[in-house]
Parts: C-alpha cells; structure tokens; sequence
C-alpha cells in the first residue's frame, strides 16, 4: 500500500508524515512535490503541516493553486481517500474540498499543546478503529485553526455526520474550556459529504509513539488502511 | 494603472485581531470607539489596456485575493 505526502514549498511537518506513515507495516509513503501532476498508483493522498507558501495572503490561499492540486482533486472526486493535517487542512478549505474556513486563533496565540479530541463518527473511513466517543490525545500547533463555517453549513454537517473530531476536556465533555482556538461547535477535523476527504488540525502525525506523548494519531492511520484493504477485497 | 482592492471580514466571522485593536484604541484615551475590523488592502498595479480586465480581475478577487466563506472584497480604481 502507497501513501502519497506532498511537499509544498513551507510545508515542515512532510518528514512527520512520512516517519509516522512508513513506521506502520506494510505501509510505504513517498513524498509528492507540488509541481507534480499525477498521483497514479498512489492509495491514499497525505497534505501535512506546516506554512506553504508561507502562509502569504490566507493559509492555504496559494498552496490550492499548486499544479498537484488539480490531481488532488480528480483523486478525492474518484473517492480516493484524502487526509489533511494542520496546514493541510487549511488547504482542503481553501480549494472547497471541505466545506468553511479556518481563521485566526480567538486568543491570537499561537497555540502548542498535546489536549484531548472527542471521535464523533465511530463508522468513519478515518476512525473506524475508534468507538463512539473514544478519547484521542493528539496534539496541536497553529496560529489559525478557528474553524468556521456559517449556520447552514454548521447545521448540514451535524446532520451528515461529517463532524468526526471535536476538542474535549480529559473525562470527554465537549465545553467551552475544551476548546482552544475559538473553532465553532469545538470542532477539530471534518469529512466531506462523501466521506473520504478528511481535514483536522491536530497532528496525527506527531502521536505515533509513546515517546511522543501520544500514540493515538496511529488510530487514524490505521483506520484509513482498514478502509483501503477492504475496499480491495470487494474490488477483488 | 493602479487598482485598490479591499478585503473585509464578513460580519460573521470572529474578527480577534480587530477586537484587541479596538480595546487597546480603547486604553489610549478613545472609549469612544465601539468597534474595529481589520482587513486587507491591496495596490496592484496592471496595464489598463489589458483585455477584460475587470472580470479577470474579480475572477480573481474571488477566488484568490479573498475567500468567499470569510471575507468581502471591493474593487476601488
């Protein structure tokens, strides 16, 4: 199985992507430049952390412009699973993969901590080895990772259950003290309607192991590699 | 020519930026001032006999220069 991470210019959490990714077994993650235009042979698409194009203009406002962009996006409408973390969720906001925005931190800090994440949808391609309302810790690191999305938006991804991870206090209880950034409804990451693109602002990809703090982030990965497999059996 | 470009933050969307700005104009001597929302403004200088400028450049206001989900933008020549 093949993981594709692309490399944006500014992009700095690719080489976490990659290390997480191929400590897995079984599991192989190339990195992709953004020049590129194909992602032929590639099983899943991994869009990282990180600041492309420096941030310049909005977060991702540059980076959804990027030649492999357009193959993202022919990948994701084919159903090809599509993750995006920290910066690559800003990214997947930005091309109009995900739905909303992701704007400036309510207390303007930029904010670096390991917290707590709520699975919201246990039956998810990205969390299925989760149960209803397992706990993730997970950590974070953005300046702007205050998601929002206007009322209808809001009200249609609660109904579609596209709302997979929410920020929650350590005994699971989603509540204003939770949440860190200001994000509407704590949210954390969101799926598309299709449910096969995912974007989040905590790292995955920084809580692969124990000596990380958390090795939680493995649980999404895991699950996508699940949904990959079984897709193939039926394929088969 | 010059073009002027103005991209606002939509009323709904949470403007902390221009919170802080308004309570520190608040602190230095201005109570009066009740509320502040910062945006962005850009001079792009362009050759105005470039064809169908102006629906090339709102094109790109929209889809570039501002997002849609968060932000206003208003074309000045």
């Amino acid at each position: 199985m093949k993981f594709a991470v692309i490399q944006f210019p500014g992009s700095n959490c690719d080489q976490d992507c990659l290390a997480a990714l191929n400590g897995i077994g079984g599991l192989r993650a190339e990195y992709v430049w953004h020049k590129k235009t194909s992602l032929a042979g590639f099983d899943a698409i991994v869009l990282p952390g990180g600041f492309a194009f420096g941030d310049y203009l909005r977060c991702g406002a540059i980076a959804r412009f990027s030649p492999i962009m357009a193959s993202v996006v022919e990948e994701a409408r084919n159903g090809k699973l599509v993750i995006g973390t920290c910066n690559g969720f800003q990214v997947l906001c930005e091309i109009g993969l995900l739905p909303g925005a992701l704007v400036r931190n309510r207390k303007l800090h930029f904010i670096c901590e390991l917290l707590t994440t709520r699975v919201e949808v246990p039956d998810s391609s990205f969390t299925h080895g989760c149960a209803q309302g397992s706990l993730l810790r997970l950590p974070i690191a953005h300046g702007e990772g205050c998601y929002f999305a206007d009322e209808k938006t809001l009200r249609e991804l609660n109904e579609r259950q596209q709302i997979i991870l929410r920020y929650a206090t350590e005994d699971g209880r989603i509540e204003a003290s939770a949440n860190p950034n200001g994000s509407v409804e704590n949210i954390a990451g969101i799926c598309n309607r299709e449910g096969n693109v995912f974007g989040l602002m905590p790292h995955p990809d920084r809580a692969w192991e124990a000596r990380l703090g958390s090795a939680d982030g493995l649980k999404i990965f895991q699950s996508m590699i699940q949904t990959i497999e079984a897709r193939q059996e039926r394929a088969a | 020519m010059k073009v002027k470009v103005l991209v606002t933050p939509k009323a709904a969307v949470l403007d902390p930026q221009g919170a802080a700005v308004r309570d520190a104009m608040q602190h230095l001597g201005m109570p009066e001032v009740s509320a502040v929302r910062i945006g962005k403004y850009l001079e792009i200088e362009v050759d105005d006999k470039t064809p169908s400028l102006d629906s090339r450049l709102n094109d790109l206001c929209r889809d570039l220069l501002s997002n849609p989900v968060i932000e206003d933008y208003e074309v000045v020549k």
